[in-house]
């Protein structure tokens, strides 16, 4: 037991929990009824499912951006993708209201699913060629993504229009607001994204390989493994994830906003990915972690709506926690506290 | 001509191709006041590039320059709304902000963060002291705030300079200065180049890296107060991509992002093509605001992947 408690301890996982734990507990006293849930109209509802819910849309992001960060990358372009797959799907389905007599005919561009699917290859278009850029021709991963960073919100608006593209048409609203069995669409979205890559990264050699990549790519390289196709579809499978993000976000408000949809999100995605216990580094991930990120992201904004400050306040807590998670991963913060350690090894050899 | 330069004159080229395309698209766009303009509305750019320039030299990135703008607007409209004085309201706010850069100069050089997360971090603090401070924008009334900014320097053509232009151009010049001929630049570029050998040579790489850091800082308040200047009102969401801007300039005038090749005047005709993007595109008319993005993203593309290809020969022996 006391073995188990210990390995939980060192394990990556218990940083994360302490700190949405405490959060929780903070929450629970700032609100009344935090923590009751109820069932309502066949679907659960309350303010942790609300947090949920909410956190799918960094914590998809966070699962692609983890296996991108393990390889020594990062990728600054997921909420312009965010922002281009809402935009593509909102375009395509259109949702005109038409008075046909008497009665309102909503008329789609194209069928739903051909307008997701469209949206959702696009996106991973757009990892591909990130990931070109990265693994082909060597350019630094902050480089590369930045293009498509600065270039991907124009490329949204000008789709949209640079208007805001409402949505009518009602089977769509499914995606970011239906439920199955009362438990939020979006939350079986994310889990089986992360049950999936859980799967293919820990019971085949790939996770093994894209650490060994973060660690050292060229060594990768010379000991056959193929460094640059993972690498390149890492970069790939992380765009298809912000794609899908950008779906559950445009179907949830019910519009695709080119301009401000998904601002913001790579950041967030960054810290949460960060805050999982992933370095930044590269060589070890944690997908768990990643999602655990999400969600400490969505309570502590949460929080801030219940205390009663400006809501962007959030950006301040948000950096001093970015600042207390990197100072506790930081080495040199770490061998501050274990001065001592060398003169307790020296008692040990005297015993 | 060498592989070092090369990028500079391909910048060069490029901003005169771009301007001599202007000039015979649009019959008023090949005047002095034009191209006065161009200093004039991008002052505030111009001085982030610089500090940014130094920062990516050193292969580090600074994520904060637009927050930390922001973050000045709104002190000094704050303070001057209780009535201090801009005597003591610039120093002060020039003074904070180089703190600032101080202290992630210490994150990143002390503990080892990545530019990266602790700039990340030092935005996210900006921005959202920004909102502490207060959700809506505070206008400026102070009498000698208006008279700077409204003060415009006739030259014998007619035209006219505002004040910002000067203080751009002389922090550029001192830029310039500072990489060309002092050890502290010389020691930047070292740093760059390989901050491991910087190390062995013995040069001061933690002061010299939390010195460039401070620098940045120094240039995002003065970047800020002249910002100030030229909107009169504090906002919090004041130059919200300033520092893709900045980055997206530095890049553009032939900087390598991995550091230790690059220059000041580099990033200043950088910051002349942004300039020129937009200008074209009022002058243009009818294009909408976001074909600068989508043009300054195919430009930064274009030129990493030149380097990238300048580079390949000395990437490969690695």
């Amino acid at each position: 037991m006391r073995l188990k408690l210990t390995r939980f301890k060192e394990s990556n996982l218990f940083w994360p929990l302490c700190i949405l734990l405490v959060l929780l507990v903070i929450n629970g006293f700032l609100t009344r009824g935090f923590f009751s849930i109820q069932w309502k109209d066949g679907r659960l509802t309350g303010i942790l499912v609300d947090i949920l819910n909410r956190s799918t849309y960094i914590g998809i992001i966070a699962i692609g951006l983890t296996l991108v960060i393990a390889t020594g990358g990062i990728d600054i372009s997921v909420g312009s993708v965010v922002a281009i797959s809402g935009a593509i799907a909102a375009f395509l389905i259109g949702g005109e209201l038409v008075m046909r007599g008497s009665e309102q005919i909503l008329v789609t561009r194209t069928p739903m699913g051909i307008a997701i699917f469209i949206a959702l290859v696009a996106s991973t278009l757009i990892g591909m060629w990130n990931g070109f850029l990265v693994a082909r021709f060597r350019i630094q991963p902050i480089v590369a993504t930045l293009v498509l960073m600065v270039a991907g919100r124009g490329i949204a608006q000008l789709i949209t229009n640079g208007q805001i593209i409402t949505i009518y048409y009602a089977p769509y609203y499914f995606i970011g607001n239906g439920s199955i069995l009362g438990i939020p669409f979006s939350l079986y979205v994310l889990a089986t994204v992360l049950i999936l890559v859980t799967l293919i990264t820990r019971k085949t050699a790939l996770g093994l390989f894209i650490e060994s990549i973060g660690v050292n790519r060229t060594a990768s390289n010379y000991s056959g493994i193929k460094e640059q196709r993972i690498v390149f579809w890492t970069y790939a499978f992380c765009s298809f994830c912000a794609g899908i993000s950008g779906l559950l976000v445009c179907s949830n408000v019910k519009s695709a906003d080119g301009n401000n949809a998904g601002d913001m999100f790579e950041l967030d995605a960054i810290f949460a990915v960060i805050i999982g216990g992933t370095s930044l580094n590269g060589g070890k991930f944690r997908l768990g972690g990643a999602v655990l990120g999400a969600i400490i992201i969505q309570t502590l904004t949460t929080m801030i709506y219940s205390i009663g400050v400006p809501p962007q306040v959030n950006l301040v807590i948000k950096s001093i926690v970015v600042f207390a998670v990197s100072m506790i991963q930081s080495e040199y913060f770490q061998s501050l506290f274990r001065m001592e350690r060398p003169v307790s090894l020296r008692r040990n050899y005297y015993l | 001509m060498n592989k070092k330069t090369l990028p500079f004159f391909i910048t060069l080229g490029l901003f005169l191709l771009m301007y001599a395309a202007g000039s015979l698209a649009y019959p008023n766009f090949f005047s002095l006041q034009v191209f006065i303009n161009l200093f004039i509305d991008n002052a505030f750019l111009g001085i982030a590039a610089v500090g940014m320039t130094f920062v990516i030299l050193s292969g580090g990135i600074d994520l904060s320059v637009g927050s930390v703008v922001a973050l000045t607007t709104m002190i000094s409209a704050d303070l001057l709304q209780r009535e201090w004085s801009p005597a003591v309201v610039i120093p002060a706010v020039l003074l904070l902000t180089s703190l600032f850069g101080t202290f992630q100069g210490i994150m990143i050089q002390v503990f080892r963060i990545q530019p990266f997360i602790a700039t990340l971090a030092g935005m996210f603090f900006a921005r959202g002291a920004c909102y502490l401070i207060s959700i809506d924008t505070i206008n400026i009334d102070n009498e000698w705030y208006r008279s700077v900014s409204m003060a415009a320097i006739e030259l014998p053509t007619g035209d006219f300079i505002s004040i910002n232009v000067f203080i751009f151009i002389l922090l550029a010049l001192i830029g310039w200065w500072l990489l060309k001929f002092t050890r502290f630049g010389r020691t930047v570029y070292a740093i760059g180049g390989s901050e491991q050998s910087a190390m062995l040579m013995g040069l001061p790489v933690t002061r010299t890296k939390i010195l460039i850091y401070t620098l940045n800082g120094f240039c995002s308040g003065l970047a800020g107060v002249v910002f100030t200047f030229y909107m009169l009102s504090g906002y919090a969401l004041h130059c919200k991509d300033l520092h893709l801007d900045a980055i997206a300039a530095v890049v553009m005038g032939g900087t390598l992002l991995t550091g230790g090749v690059g220059s000041v005047e580099g990033s200043i005709i950088g910051v002349l093509i942004l300039g020129t993007i937009q200008t074209i595109i009022n002058f243009q008319g009818t294009l909408s605001s976001w074909w600068t993005r989508i043009m300054v993203g195919v430009l930064i593309f274009a030129f990493i992947f030149m380097q990238s290809l300048l580079n390949r020969p000395t990437k490969q022996t690695q």
